[in-house]
This record gives C-alpha cells, structure tokens and sequence, in this order.
C-alpha cells in the first residue's frame, strides 16, 4: 500500500477545470461549497462557468437542471449529506425524471466528516439514489478513479450521482497499469476462489490488505472494486458467487439499502450462496474520525480478515 | 377530461386556463413544429397539477393532436396527471411543487450567460408558495438579475384543505416579492387584455425578475365551483359537467 497521496474531490476539481477550460458548456453549480469541493480555482479561473446558489441546496439542483435543460453539462457540487437528503426531491424530480445532464457530487460522503455527527453523515446516499430509475451512480476509491470517472462524465450525457470522500487517500490505481474503467463493469483487483470480498470507496484499501493477509495464510480471497453501483456488474457478482460460494462486502454505508444490499439482491435470484454484509449497523455512529470509526466498527484489514476466517470455518463445519 | 378519468385538479385548471391562453396566444414566442428550437420561450407548469387546462392549450397551439386529449388518464398514455417530458412542449417535469422556479432560474441564467434574449415564464400557485425553494429560487433570481425571467402567481387563495390564509398565512406575497428584489404588478388574472400587457412588457425594470401576481378564481367559469376549496381535486357528474359546460358556452358567446 502506497503512502496516502491526493484526496478524490482534488483529484476531482482538478480534472473539471482542466475539462471545463476546453469546453465552454462544462459548468459548476455550488451551495456555498467552493472551498470544501476545492473547486476556488475553477471559480477564478471560469467565472462564466461557475453558480454559486448560496446554501440552498434544493435552488442548487434545480438550477442545475434548468442550465441543463439549455445546454450545460453541470455538476452540482456540495456535500453528500445535504444533496442526498435536503435536496433529493430536486434529484428524484429535475435530474431523474428530467433526465437532465445533471452530475450530482456529493462530496466528502460517508463519515468523512467523522465527528460533526450524524448531521454530515452520508450513510443512506447509496440506498437513495439507487432506487431512481435512469440515474447512474458512482463510488470512485482514489485519485486515479476519480478523474478517469469525472472525464468520463464530462463527456457523457446524463444523470449520475458521484460519492467522494474527503481525506487523502492511498491510491489504489496507477498510471503505469492502465484500467478502462466502464459504468457496469467492476474491477477485479486480486485473485481467489475461497471467497470474494466486494468493496466500494475507501474500503477498497482495507479489502485489499485483507486478502494480502490471507493470501499468507493460504487463503485466496477475490476483491472486486465495485465503483459503478449502478449499473452494477451483475455477470461478474454472479461469477464470484458461482466460482467462490462465499461473498462479503465491505462500504462506508449503512448495512441497509447499500452496496451489500444490491449485491445481495443480485445473487438471491442468480446463485444464492452464503453472505455477509459488511458495512455501519443500523445506528447513530459515536464520535470519532472517519479512521477511529473505522476502526471501531472493524473496516481495517485484520478485524476484516477476522470475519472472514470465521465465515471460512463456519462454512467448513457444515 | 376530468369526466371521463374521474380525477384530475379542476379548479386550479380552470383558475390558471386564461393565464395559460395569454402566454400561448399572445405573448411567448415558440414554434410548435420545433418545440427544441433555441431561441424559443420557455414555460414551466410549477403548479403541475392544473395539467388539464395546459394540455388543453398545448394542444390548441399544435404540440400534439387535440384528438389525444381523450387519452388523458388512461393506461400508457403520455398525459399523467402531471406534466412530464413525454408530453411536446413542456419543458420539466413538475408535480412536487416549489420546483420550478429553481429550475426557471437556471434557465434564465443560462441564457443571460451565454447572450440570448427569449424569456422563461414559470406559473405557480400561491398555496405553493409555502414551500421554501420557492424563496431560495426568488433569491437567486434577484441575486442574478435574471430580467428575462417572470413568474405567474395564480392567485386564487384556495388549496386543498381551504383558504390559503388560513392554512397558513402567506401574508402580503407582493411585498415579499419585492423585497427580494423583484419587480412585482397585480393583475386581474382573467382579463386577457391586462394580462397581455402585463406579461408582454416584462421585464419592466432592467436586472429586475418580474412576477405577474394574477387575481384569479378557483373553479373560473362554472359558478357552482367558483372559489370552492372542494373543486380542488373533485370530479363533476354528469349533470354538473353539462351545467358547466352551459354556462362557459354562453359566456363564449357572450365575450
């Protein structure tokens, strides 16, 4: 695991500015947010292309559908926690229903925001957006996904809600191995056939040192980078379940209605094996930083490796 | 319509219809054989449930064939009991309300930005000004000085369960307008003449949005539904469908 190197909403704002320079109909819509999507140089540099709503996030989405609507390709961006609840209705209605050209940042998703408390949490976001019909959504693991994913909206039309996180983070990517990543496709990132462990976001890392300290251990673990949760990879799910019978996943997301859940809904009618959803229990988190809560709550790769050594045995008895 | 469905939003329809007949036939520019054009007005239904009278005058305009409007609330038609974008013309969904004025903003700005000079009409109701988007979208209207941006106030004072100011009090909504920067005129909302004037001549006040606060009556024209809280969502029966249809005949040919 490489050192922690740039966070995804710099990664993020650096590849919309240089996009937005070479096209004039790019535009930013923010909800007294610049600074915290680090989007202050695109403000400067492209004023014509830039919004600012003030804190309205639902002004922020409906202005975005209606720049939209003439032509823009927008993203509209502002923290997880507001645009996947205050203004949901503005995403459900103007970018779903609308099939506007809408990209919908929810930037600092999760608990990146660690202990400003449940307010700036972001743990339904994933279950929300999934369940509107014609809006694609995305969970980017590091600075290399997330600027191949945001070229890639910049140049295709449509509505799409992106989760990114806060913190710098590990890269788990690189330029010298080039990944095409493709909405619908997830990314097979380690090999195994004991189990497959599924993960999204800033779990990704922890997955991966999981199957690193099993694979010691002479336990192969399949890891799949499920970025593009909607469309989900389905024929690669079903593979996994079919060629490994076991699968965990592993997100920064509420155990219900999340990853775990659209995986789950996936095998229960293609090749039901057994399962465990890793991800936040049902619960107000305590306070604590997104890596204490991390830790509190098992997402590091030994407590993972724990479970999954437990559902190994379990399995073993029967 | 409504007869024939057994459900739709009758007086509000009916409220907003002569609003409707101004900006379609007299003052918005658009071309319904190219209802993509650029350079064409925009209109946005906030009050996305007065959809009959709309549809009516969309089809009037040559959108679509008038004939379809018997398909209205049958299964699989394109004419929900909302506006959405099966249907040529209309420009956004509505439905939930306190949406389209955001989304008018957004297409106002668009336009300023990139120097073109057609106007975004966006009708709301004044029950509907009780949701608070409705204030961040007259906000940033101002804020933005969208001058090609004019809103309609269907100002009927009656939602569904009663007077709008006693359900809850909007207070003076021309004031409140116009401390948030807009150029505000009171009209009667049925009287084509002054409605044309007042909707041709916006913007009235340069880097001013304009909003059209349109006096109007709930159930307009059948006088057993005029300003009857009831007739908000209330299908007729048959012997009301023809006494209403009697009286907006004579009143037809009276005008």
């Amino acid at each position: 695991m490489s050192a922690p190197g740039i966070s995804c909403r710099h990664a993020f704002s650096g590849a919309l500015l240089e996009l937005a320079r070479e096209d004039r109909n790019l535009y930013a819509v923010c909800s007294d947010s610049r600074g915290s999507v680090t989007l202050d140089a695109f403000a400067k540099a492209l004023p014509q292309q830039f919004v600012e709503a003030g804190i309205a996030e639902q002004d922020a989405v409906g202005m975005a559908a209606g720049l939209a609507k003439s032509g823009k390709r927008v993203f509209v961006c502002g923290p997880a926690c507001f645009y996947a609840a205050r203004s949901l209705d503005q995403v459900k209605v103007d970018v779903a229903y609308a099939g506007s050209d809408v990209k919908v940042i929810g930037i600092s998703g999760g608990v990146s925001y660690g202990a400003l408390g449940f307010t700036h949490h972001s743990l339904h976001d994933l279950a929300v957006m999934r369940a509107f019909p014609g809006l694609s959504v995305f969970l980017p693991c590091d600075n290399y996904q997330t600027a191949a994913l945001t070229r890639h909206l910049a140049t295709h039309a449509g509505p799409a809600y992106v989760r990114l996180g806060r913190g710098a983070v590990a890269d788990v990517y690189d330029a010298a191995h080039p990944v095409a990543f493709v909405p619908g496709q997830a990314v097979l990132l380690h090999e195994g056939t004991d189990c497959t462990l599924i993960a999204v976001g800033e779990m990704v890392q922890p997955a991966l040192g999981a199957a690193r300290l099993l694979e010691a251990e002479g336990i192969g673990v399949r890891v799949l980078d499920c970025w593009s949760i909607k469309p989900l990879d389905a024929a690669a799910i079903t593979r996994a379940a079919r060629e490994t019978g076991l699968l965990f996943t592993l997100e920064e997301h509420s155990v219900l209605g999340g990853l775990g859940a659209a995986v789950a809904e996936v095998v229960v009618q293609t090749c039901p094996v057994p399962m465990r959803i890793l991800g936040f229990p049902d619960e107000f988190a305590p306070a604590g930083s997104s890596a204490e809560l991390f830790q509190h709550y098992g997402f590091t790769p030994a407590k993972v490796a724990d479970r999954i050594r437990e559902a190994l045995a379990a399995r073993a008895k029967r | 319509m409504i007869f024939k469905a057994k459900g739709g939003h009758i007086g509000g329809s009916l409220s907003s219809v002569d609003i409707l007949t101004s900006l379609f036939f007299h003052v918005m520019h658009y071309d319904p054989a190219n209802p993509a054009d650029p350079a064409r007005d925009r209109f946005i239904l906030s009050k996305g449930h007065s959809v009959e009278g709309y549809y009516c005058v969309l089809a009037t305009a040559g959108f679509f064939p008038e004939a379809r409007l018997a398909e209205y609330g049958s299964f699989g038609t394109m004419l929900y009991g909302h506006p959405t974008l099966k249907v040529p013309g209309v420009e956004i969904p509505s439905g939930s309300l306190g949406h389209g004025l955001p989304v008018g903003v957004g297409m106002a700005l668009a336009a300023q930005r990139d120097g073109l000079s057609h106007r975004v009409f966006v009708l709301m109701g004044d029950g509907e000004q009780g949701e608070g988007s409705v204030w961040e979208g007259a906000m940033a209207a101002a804020h933005y000085q969208l001058d090609h941006l004019v809103g309609i106030l269907d100002n009927n004072n009656l939602q569904i369960s009663g007077e709008v100011d006693k359900v809850m009090r909007t207070a003076s909504l021309a004031e409140k307008y116009a401390s948030f920067g807009w150029a505000v005129r009171e009209v009667d909302g049925h009287d084509l003449a002054a409605l044309n004037a007042a909707l041709e001549s916006a913007p009235w006040e340069p880097g001013r949005p304009s909003l059209v606060l349109a006096h109007t009556i709930k159930g307009r024209g059948a006088s057993f539904m005029e300003n009857k809280a009831g007739w908000h969502h209330k299908t007729p029966t048959q012997e009301e469908l023809a006494l209403a249809m009697d009286e907006l005949e004579r009143a037809a040919e009276e005008s």
